[in-house]
């Protein structure tokens, strides 16, 4: 049984409620909800977690930014093609400190996500992202960017007009800047498209969000032509927030409620901006130097493997 | 002993080590490695056999059509690097099984054996028509020349050689992308060489890269579009997206001519297609326009 069926199961009885006047009853059903949350909802497997971080009910960056930014002004377009609604970009206020903040948003509806394009960016959409990144860096504002995408999106427009160039020039100069940079993954962290936003000096995860370098579908078609395996892909590509804590590819896990997100928005909306804050005050006492030798040199240490020790080679018959 | 004949014997060892390091190079192995006479290769383009032997003397160009064939990395150092100069750098790299996939470690070893590789990618220093600089080859026969943590290691240490030795770097890409089977860690190689690259650039010294078939995903997406000049190979693929990934996406057939490098050309993601035979002589002259001036 996978989290869809448990979560329907709890709506059912949520439904319950609403149906009972009786206040008894309710209290023994409310009992019943949380225990079954508890049970079968505290342990998931890594494919539950694709599902939940793909749930149609999850809250979108823009239910994040307006929460934590209510004064949040929307920027738009990148100065050389158009503006692309995959990518939302502007200038907000988290507890008193000015951010520019961007993220990818997922639509709501299927009209909204054919207008955001399921949140799949063109490259013109990484060319605002870079913009605006640019003004920040001109403003030494902080940089906020929250990432939900699928990947990027592979089309023969966005082909012509250079996604990989885009891409690239993102991380060149995302590694170059020297105001923080904070990056949450809030839903799917898809490939070089989700990367193109996340280089960051600090980069957290909420705990139903994955995180990889393709579907797992894709995975699955790739390795066992056969895209039906995907949960079973899910568990080998290791793409959850612990399993990334672990390799310290992110600093930090935001906890989200049992059974994910969408069960109490509010709290976790509170949660992510605390954690934003907490590490935004850590951040802040660094200078601008500090800050870019120290992201630095955590991008230079990606990586697993190993090299082949040659001192001791004199023992070695040849 | 004496401290004098101690540091002689000490550079002695080193010397011996040196040996012993320049003969295990993925280089000296592979120049050992030869193609038997008869054997022949169909080409893609024109669908007439061709002989392997002769065409390696051909630079791997077809005779009867032009079409560039892939080019293993050990004799596109052979035809651009000047004769004896080359030496390898970066050796002894061991790539991981991170993920504890089944079966990658075995198809490592296989590709291991074939290419004489450590993996995808080698590089040195070298002097092209007498000018110096770096030299870094992907090799596509190496598991589609992916980039993995060990890939992603190498390419950035190319960078950080040539920031050290303040030279330029010249990057022959050919790749299907990031490693999948390294999941996480290869996508991280992309921020690693793109950040390499800033290093470089900063240092106000030249980067080239040579985009030859097939140059697609996280490669493209990085280090290979980075360059101050980017230079492609007549008919290579180049490209973010595969073209069967986007056909499934769009769910049409893509337009003759799609993402080949006289398209990527005229839509201005690179500076010119060169041709295999003009390539080596306008590399040099590129070096040498971009000459330091003391």
């Amino acid at each position: 049984m996978d989290i869809l069926a448990k979560e329907r199961k709890v709506k059912e009885l949520e439904k319950q409620i609403s149906e009972l006047g009786n206040s008894e009853a309710v209290v023994k059903i409310k009992q019943e909800i949380t225990r079954y949350k508890e049970k079968e909802m505290r342990k998931l497997s890594a494919w539950d977690r694709v599902l939940l971080a793909r749930h149609q009910q999850r809250p979108t960056a823009m239910d994040f930014i307006q929460f934590m930014a209510p004064d949040f002004i929307e920027l738009h377009g990148d100065r050389l093609f158009r503006d692309d609604h995959s990518i939302i970009g502007g200038i907000g206020t988290i507890d008193g400190v000015v951010f520019t903040i961007i993220a990818q948003q997922k639509g709501k509806s299927l009209e909204e996500n054919l207008e955001r394009n399921f949140a799949m960016p063109h490259p013109e959409g990484y060319r605002k992202a870079l913009r605006l990144m640019q003004q920040a860096q001109k403003f030494k504002r902080p940089i906020l960017t929250l990432i939900d995408t699928p990947g990027a999106y592979p089309g023969i427009g966005a082909e012509e007009r250079g996604q990989g160039h885009a891409i690239a020039q993102n991380l060149l100069e995302m590694s170059q800047f020297t105001v923080p940079i904070i990056t949450v993954i809030i839903g799917e962290g898809g490939s070089g498209g989700a990367l193109a936003l996340g280089v960051a000096n600090k980069v957290m995860m909420l705990e139903n969000a994955i995180y990889s370098i393709l579907s797992p579908e894709g995975y699955a078609s790739i390795i066992w032509k056969d895209s039906n395996l995907a949960p079973k892909a899910a568990e080998v590509m290791k793409l959850t927030a612990y399993d990334l804590k672990e390799f310290s590819i992110i600093d930090r896990i935001i906890m989200e409620p049992l059974g994910g997100a969408h069960f109490d928005k509010v709290k976790t909306f509170q949660d992510t901006k605390n954690a934003i804050m907490e590490e935004f005050n850590k951040l802040r006492r660094l200078s601008p130097t500090e800050l870019h030798y120290l992201k630095n040199n955590k991008i230079r240490n990606y990586g697993f493997l190993q090299r082949f020790n040659y001192d001791n080679l004199g023992g070695i018959k040849r | 002993m004496t401290s004098i004949a101690k540091t002689l014997h000490k550079r002695k060892k080193i010397k011996n080590n040196l040996k012993i390091i320049q003969e295990q190079s993925s280089f000296a192995k592979a120049q050992k490695m030869d193609v038997p006479e008869g054997l022949y290769e169909k080409c893609p383009s024109c669908n007439r056999t061709v002989n392997m032997k002769s065409n390696i003397a051909n630079d791997y160009i077809c005779k009867h059509c032009g079409n560039h064939f892939r080019m293993r990395a050990i004799d596109r150092i052979r035809y651009i690097v000047d004769e004896d100069t080359f030496v390898e750098k970066g050796l002894g790299y061991i790539t991981l099984n991170p993920l504890f996939q089944d079966g990658y470690e075995e198809k490592i070893s296989h590709y291991k054996k074939t290419t004489n590789l450590d993996d995808a990618y080698i590089y040195g220093f070298g002097q092209i028509n007498g000018q110096q600089c770096v030299v870094g080859v992907m090799d596509s026969y190496f598991l589609m020349g992916s980039m993995g943590s060990v890939v992603g290691e190498k390419v950035t240490k190319s960078f950080e050689y040539a920031v050290y030795k303040k030279l330029p770097i010249i990057i022959f890409t050919a790749s299907g992308g990031a490693r999948m089977q390294e999941g996480i860690f290869s996508l991280m190689q992309m921020a690693k060489t793109s950040a390499a690259v800033a290093k470089h650039s900063k240092m106000g010294l030249l980067y080239i890269s040579v985009l030859t078939h097939p140059t697609t995903g996280g490669v493209t997406a990085s280090f290979a579009t980075l360059g101050d000049i980017i230079l492609a190979e007549p008919g290579a693929l180049i490209g973010f997206a595969g073209p069967r990934v986007i056909e499934q996406t769009i769910k049409q057939k893509l337009p003759d001519g799609f993402q080949t490098a006289e398209f990527m050309e005229e839509k201005g993601f690179v500076d010119k297609v060169v041709h295999r035979k003009d390539l080596k002589k306008t590399l040099a002259q590129l070096l040498l326009m971009h000459r330091r001036v003391a």
